[in-house]
């Protein structure tokens, strides 16, 4: 069976005045269908710009990288972008949503893009919001409700389009730890029905919930083993 | 998504309604400026066609030519050099379709207790003809009139109103000069000529009635005026040559001898008059099209603002799946949308002023559809030149860099 992600070797380096700055020294990862990983790691270790190289929203400099089989290279701002849109959804610390929409117009702005008709896109977003137990609040916008409901909205949106992967770069950075745990309740009952997910984190209480750790330092894969005593919020 | 976007477009332009209203202003002005122009420029085009066609078209004036007695020089017509038989032998040249000799002469006019002092113009009956005007009620002059020397008028509608009170005056008598006459027909009614004249305010009379009973002539048979007219515009050319021709042999010039006579095209005067209308136009709307290029650059400024303000929601978009296109589309569709709409209110604006224009100072507008389609397709365009950098800017935006701007 295909793996949903393999790199081997990637190397990311970035042209700066004072010189070039390697911060991905050679990273070997691999994520199966149905895996739950954590990425943990000091700022600075190279997580983030890992992250978006797995998000297709930067490229490798040297390396490779496989999504679904499929290389990751030399490839357009337009595929990268039809990359993003089928198969990879993203969750936010910030949760990104858009102000003057509302939540049912947020969760349907994939669906947009992937240029799904509209009574279609409003009928699949409202599916979505009543899985995440936002029915009610459909029509509100993001000022209007709270962290953690806008965090569950926010993935809400990235299931939209069935993606076969789900990145979340710190999504309980701004919640308080009753919602934090909310929402990783939802992560895992996701994870239950077979999604593939990666969560960044610095909490242990977060990354504890996930099957997998996987440690950065320095720009390398440090440490990468199955978490023994998993914790289920 | 079209929809989608354009909801999304106007939801933008809401959020900021002041600053949304105030850019529109620019094209407000701009438009409006434009459609104004061209309704009036167009208005005083359509005046002067309808001035110089009431003249009659394709038509010739000549007149006599000017006497020069110890230095004063006496004005056209003061010499008696164009007679009724060069009426005659004009008539029978190629392309000619009527010819009229005119003699002009102020009188009182009396009828009953009323009297009225007009322009009483002694002509043939071709003259209706050459002038392009009707006979509204009564009879046309003919032939035996003009030969007979009857003693009949032709009044305007506005002589006849002054003298009778009413229009419906046929067969009425009245005086000229002492000499009863009896009133033949009333004519169509004219307007004001290109000198602000009403030419409704004449009565005309048989050209050898004119000279018998009204204007004694100390030259036997010479006449101050001709009117002729051409069969069509396409032989106006080469008839103004036979004329200029016909005249010199007639008059027995030699080549070295200056014309005894004014021939003037009154097609080139109306084609000078619609030249001058026309660069009038041009001018004025060259005027308006800067504040258009202005609101537009307005537009330019407002559009980058925003993009620089909705980096992250840009970023937002990219990540999610937004190729270059769809992020292009959406701002270049708000920046037309902010454009379109000012033009409206603009056309809205362009168009009111001008009535108002209209109104005040009585001249004839023209709210022409091409102006109104054109205005619009411009604000359009303005959208499309001013916001696609801004837009094209918004969509070349690295995602990363985009996604995490503060």
């Amino acid at each position: 069976m295909t793996s949903v992600i393999e790199t081997k070797d990637l190397k990311k380096t970035y042209r700066t005045g004072a010189g070039d700055l390697e911060v991905l020294h050679g990273v070997n990862f691999t994520l199966q269908v149905g895996e739950f990983v954590a990425i943990m790691g000091p700022s600075g270790s190279g997580k983030s710009t890992f992250m978006n190289i797995l998000g297709c929203l930067d490229a490798p400099t040297a390396g490779s990288y496989r999504l679904l089989g499929e290389a990751v290279k030399d490839l357009s701002p337009d595929q990268l972008a039809y990359h993003r849109n089928r198969y990879i959804g993203f969750v936010f610390q910030g949760f990104n949503l858009l102000p003057r929409a509302d939540l049912l117009e947020n969760v349907a702005l994939p669906l947009l893009y992937a240029k799904v008709p509209g009574p279609q896109r409003k009928k699949k977003a409202m599916e979505l919001l009543d899985r995440v137990g936002l029915a009610p609040w459909a029509k509100h916008r993001p000022n209007q409700v709270s962290g953690g409901q806008q965090q569950r909205a926010a993935i809400a949106r990235s299931l939209a389009v069935n993606p076969s992967l789900i990145l979340a770069d710190e999504p309980t950075g701004n919640l308080d730890s009753q919602t934090s745990d909310e929402i990783m309740k939802l992560f895992i009952e996701l994870n239950d029905q077979g999604l593939s997910l990666i969560v960044v984190t610095h909490e242990p209480d977060v990354a504890a919930c996930a099957r997998r750790l996987a440690k950065f330092h320095d720009g390398l894969l440090v440490e990468d083993s199955p978490v023994s005593d998993r914790r289920r919020p | 998504m079209f929809w989608a976007m354009l909801l999304e477009a106007i939801r933008a332009i809401a959020a900021n309604r002041m600053r949304s209203f105030l850019t529109m202003l620019g094209m407000v002005i701009g438009v409006g400026a434009v459609v104004l122009m061209l309704a009036v420029g167009e208005g005083t085009r359509v005046t002067i066609k309808k001035q110089v066609d009431a003249l009659g078209t394709n038509v010739f004036i000549i007149l006599a030519g000017f006497q020069s007695t110890s230095g004063a020089r006496t004005g056209s017509g003061s010499s008696p050099t164009l007679t009724v038989n060069d009426a005659q032998a004009l008539s029978e040249l190629e392309g000619v379709n009527a010819v009229s000799p005119v003699a002009n002469n102020y009188l009182q006019l009396v009828a009953g207790g009323q009297n009225w002092n007009t322009m009483v113009m002694g002509v043939n009956q071709e003259f209706f003809t050459v002038r392009s005007w009707e006979v509204e009620l009564g009879r046309p002059m003919d032939e035996l009139d003009v030969q007979g020397a009857s003693r009949s008028v032709w009044l305007g509608q506005s002589t006849a109103k002054e003298l009778f009170g009413n229009i419906d005056v046929v067969g009425r008598s009245m005086r000229l000069k002492n000499v009863p006459f009896t009133v033949e027909g009333i004519l169509a009614s004219k307007g004001q000529s290109l000198d602000g004249r009403d030419q409704d305010d004449t009565a005309i009379v048989p050209l050898t009635t004119s000279l018998r009973y009204l204007a004694g002539n100390q030259f036997r048979g010479s006449i101050r005026m001709l009117m002729l007219q051409a069969k069509s515009a396409e032989v106006m050319a080469t008839l103004e040559q036979d004329i200029r021709q016909l005249l010199r042999d007639r008059h027995h010039l030699t080549p070295d001898q200056d014309d005894d006579f004014f021939l003037n095209n009154l097609s080139a005067v109306m084609a000078s008059a619609e030249a001058t209308a026309k660069a009038m136009t041009l001018l004025l709307g060259a005027i308006a099209s800067v504040s258009l290029a202005v609101g537009g650059i307005g537009i330019m400024n407002i559009m980058l603002v925003s993009v620089t303000e909705r980096t992250r929601e840009i970023g937002v978009r990219l990540a999610i799946g937004a190729r270059r296109m769809d992020i292009l589309t959406q701002f270049i569709l708000e920046a037309i949308l902010v454009s379109l709409t000012g033009g409206l209110l603009g056309l809205i604006l362009g168009g009111g002023g001008a009535l108002l224009v209209q109104a005040v100072w009585r001249t004839s507008v023209v709210i022409s559809p091409t102006s109104m389609v054109l205005s619009f397709s411009v604000s359009a365009g303005i959208g499309l030149f001013f916001g696609f950098y801004p837009a094209w800017k918004a969509a070349r935006q690295n995602p990363i860099e985009a996604l995490y701007f503060q």
